[in-house]
């Protein structure tokens, strides 16, 4: 089981290192591209990439008439006031304004925020956002494409089963990582693992397979999503209810009366355990988006020093360092996946249980 | 900041596609999986089970079988002593037989001759007699001729019979 567990890991690393060479290449081709003005703005080009988009860029070209894109559209869905708005993010392309039933759609960049949004204006009031905008946006098409590559991986390799319970090659490096977090369940939530082990395994794969998909920089892969607060923040908001609706009475007992305490004592405990509650779940959302997002922008910056400095001699420390964060945003990868797993099953095992 | 503002459309979709994945995993991956290595487990354990409890039947199998061995030998060396014991009885007991038979043949050949020797008196002096009659008639006939020699015979016989 070590020596496959080694063997996945290698293969991992040299996949991973291969797509680092291509993720310099794109960056650099991308970097050269905006070059040309004097004022170089890196901050919006990070941000671009780590941010969502409502529409999924596949390359970008410079010509004369201008910067051109080959990007999907993506459905735009929003709802404002009783009206819905139902269109492709291209019919929004070069300021294009939709006007419908008095209001006026499109795509700005709100006050104080970096990347564009959909607005809209009503006859009162102008560039406000619409009430719910739940458009397709390139991390929600990149979230089901995840899903597809998780499903494909796991229900073939389910399959395999069928034809022996002791398969060869690919099925037997899945076993090994599905038993792995298989048994973060079992240890950590105890006798009453097995209604949550199909959760912990969903969670661990959904997040690394998207942290994986993060680092691969070309389409239609290097999405952001693992690092947005959203996704981290419902992930959360999962083993937050988990933990509460299936805790035991020990658990509400514990938390609302702290026993074994002097009287007194329990002014300052019981707001502080009911506080932990809450900041458990938050401290799992912030720790994936931070760690995800804080790699991104690291090695956008790094590989941005280049262009700031403007000189190719930066460019060899410059990539050097790329190199290094990239190897150890691959370790993160699948870390911050376990330690998202392992907490959500410890909060949970320690709600379940009733003595601890 | 956009970077730690969720957007609740992005929150809605990622709840939704992950219970969606939540239930596709579950049935067509995590169920057929984990239960598949749980039989594959048992299976295993089944195997290891059953091989320690054969490997112990071949032990009690092995001490049965030395058991039964010495057994089958003592019984062996018990039969062959009753055999060789039951043999010098047999000899014994047949040595006496012809002995006894043997002593009888002789006593009976003995009465036999003994009868045989009687029988052969009994007639032997019945032709003595039978004889002695003969040749006493033949002398008589000659002798009695006159009467002066009849009453002489008659004379002696009677003398030499002793009335007493």
């Amino acid at each position: 089981m070590v020596s496959k567990l080694k063997q996945i890991a290698l293969v991992i690393l040299m996949l991973l290192g291969l797509s680092c060479a291509t993720h310099l290449r794109a960056e650099n081709a991308e970097m050269l591209k905006a070059e040309e003005p004097e004022q170089l703005d890196m901050t919006e080009l990070i941000f671009h990439h780590v941010l969502d988009s409502y529409q999924w860029d596949i390359v970008g070209w410079e010509t004369e008439s201008g910067e051109q894109k080959l990007s999907i559209p993506l459905p735009v869905i929003a709802y404002y006031d009783g009206h819905f708005i139902c269109k492709l993010s291209s019919s929004f392309a070069e300021g294009k304004r939709i006007e419908e039933d008095g209001l006026v759609w499109y795509m700005g960049v709100p006050e104080g925020r970096v990347v564009e949004k959909l607005l809209l204006d009503t006859p009162s009031e102008k560039g406000i956002r619409p009430t719910l905008d739940i458009s397709v946006t390139r991390n929600v098409a990149s979230m089901w494409f995840s899903v597809i590559v998780i499903l494909l991986i796991f229900v073939s390799a389910a399959r395999a089963y069928r034809k022996s319970l002791v398969p060869h090659g690919a099925v037997g490096a899945v076993e090994a990582v599905v038993l792995f977090v298989k048994d973060i369940a079992d240890e950590q939530i105890g006798e009453k693992s097995a209604k949550y082990v199909p959760y912990m395994l969903s969670l661990f794969f959904f997040i690394w397979i998207n942290n994986i998909i993060g680092l691969i920089p070309v389409f239609p892969f290097s999405t952001n999503l693992s690092g947005n607060i959203a996704f981290t923040a419902t992930l959360a908001i999962g083993t937050f209810i988990l933990t509460n609706v299936n805790a035991s009475k020990h658990y509400w007992v514990h938390n609302f009366t702290v026993p074994g305490v002097p009287f007194v004592m329990k002014f300052i405990l019981v707001p502080i355990e009911i506080v932990t509650m809450f900041i458990r779940p938050f401290t799992l959302l912030v720790r994936l988006f931070a760690n995800v997002t804080g790699g991104h922008i690291i090695i956008l910056s790094l590989i941005s020093m280049i262009f700031i400095i403007g000189s190719l001699l930066m460019s060899l420390p410059s990539i050097l360092l790329t190199l290094i964060i990239f190897v150890l945003e691959i370790i993160f990868g699948a870390l911050q996946a376990y330690i998202f797993t392992l907490l959500s099953a410890l909060y949970i095992g320690l709600a379940v249980n009733e003595e601890h | 900041m956009d970077l730690l503002s969720p957007e609740p459309g992005l929150v809605i979709w990622t709840g939704l596609t992950f219970l969606i994945l939540l239930y596709l995993l579950g049935k067509f991956a995590w169920r057929p999986l984990l239960s598949a290595i749980k039989e594959r487990e048992d299976s295993i354990k089944n195997a290891i089970e059953s091989a320690n409890k054969a490997n112990e039947e071949l032990k009690q199998l092995e001490a049965t079988r030395a058991r039964i061995q010495a057994e089958t030998r003592q019984e062996r060396d018990a039969v062959l002593r009753e055999a060789q014991s039951l043999k010098n009885s047999i000899v014994e007991e047949a040595r006496a037989a012809a002995k006894q038979e043997a002593e009888k043949i002789v006593v009976e050949a003995r009465a036999q001759i003994e009868k045989e020797k009687a029988d052969a008196m009994l007639e032997m002096r019945q032709q003595v007699a039978k004889l002695s009659v003969q040749i006493a008639g033949k002398i008589l006939v000659e002798n009695l001729a006159s009467d002066d020699k009849q009453n002489e015979l008659v004379e002696k016989y009677l003398n030499e019979s002793n009335f007493n």
